[in-house]
């Protein structure tokens, strides 16, 4: 049996069909996890998707944190089951702990839409596994808070210990250190702000993201 | 006893502001001189039952620090009016 994937919606989601697709385009089982779910025993993955969790009210994933889906992620991570932050699945994501720092609204204080030049920049986390470093990605970006932030011991810390995992080539929303995307200290939690399920094939302008999708699908177990 | 309380949340020092940069750079078009360092922030009110001010100050608090600011980026401080 292929490897179930669990794409979470709380309301304001608007990526879980792009992602869903995308992913089982790939060869996984998916469905859908409504943010009220607190039993996620079946799957082997999670992926929070791109939106509006929430209406973004307060802060981009400032309420969802405290959504009751988000223990059993909490615990499915802790656990080392793979848990994906798709843009505002990565702000949901530092919102909860799980990833350090913050996503702060882009600097030029526009909504940004557009296809960018990334560069993976360690292998050493589930969705760039099967990618190399420095190998060059194009996938787009759709965010208004998408400037990662944090002080500079996280910084220094994710530096050294090699959980910056893409960074873009020509910074669009004023990231510190160009990231685009990190991962936990163990690899298995991963946020990024360029969305992969939107370069999964050519007619959608660019195929860069199935690397990323394939080496999430590449760390999950085949069930016999 | 119902305490009115007052919730500013602001961008720590050290963390870039584009919207307050953006306001600054603006003021001189519209004839204001001498005017910097401004900071954007947001503000909330709410109403706490307590049993004390320091109750209702450190229910507010909390609340502030766990919901209402983002600590790695802001801080939040609060003001209280009795009610």
């Amino acid at each position: 049996m292929p490897p179930t994937v669990g794409v979470v919606v709380f309301p304001g989601t608007n990526c879980e069909y792009d992602a869903m697709t995308a992913l089982q385009r790939r060869g996984a089982d998916v469905r859908p996890v409504w943010h009220h779910e607190r039993d996620l025993d079946d799957l082997d993955a999670v992926v929070l998707p791109g939106g509006f969790a929430h209406g973004d009210y307060l802060r981009p994933g400032a309420i969802a944190r405290f959504s009751p889906v988000m223990a059993a992620v909490r615990s499915l991570a802790e656990a080392g089951g793979p848990v994906i932050g798709i843009c505002n699945g990565f702000q949901v994501l530092c919102e909860a702990g799980l990833l350090p720092g913050a996503l702060q609204r882009n600097a030029g204080l526009t909504f940004l839409c557009q296809p960018v030049g990334l560069e993976v920049a360690s292998t050493g986390s589930v969705l760039t596994a099967t990618a190399s470093v420095g190998q060059h990605l194009t996938i787009p970006i759709n965010h208004f808070a998408g400037a990662y932030a944090c002080d500079d011991a996280t910084l220094a810390r994710l530096r050294r210990d090699d959980r910056v995992v893409l960074r873009y080539t020509e910074n669009p929303n004023g990231s510190v250190d160009d990231i685009a995307g990190i991962a936990n200290d163990r690899g298995n939690v991963v946020g990024l702000m360029p969305h992969p399920e939107r370069a999964s094939d050519p007619l959608l302008g660019s195929a860069d993201g199935l690397v990323l999708l394939d080496g999430l699908l590449a760390s999950l177990p085949v069930r016999v | 006893m119902r305490f009115d309380a007052r919730v500013e949340v602001t961008l720590r020092d050290g963390i870039a502001d584009p919207e307050g940069a953006t306001i600054e750079r603006a003021l001189p078009a519209l004839g204001f001189e001498g005017v910097s360092h401004v900071r954007a922030g947001r503000s909330f009110r709410l109403a706490v039952d307590a049993e004390s001010e320091a109750d209702a100050r450190a229910v507010a608090q909390s609340l502030a620090d766990r919901l209402l600011a983002n600590p790695v980026l802001e801080r939040a401080t609060v003001e209280l009016v009795a009610g």
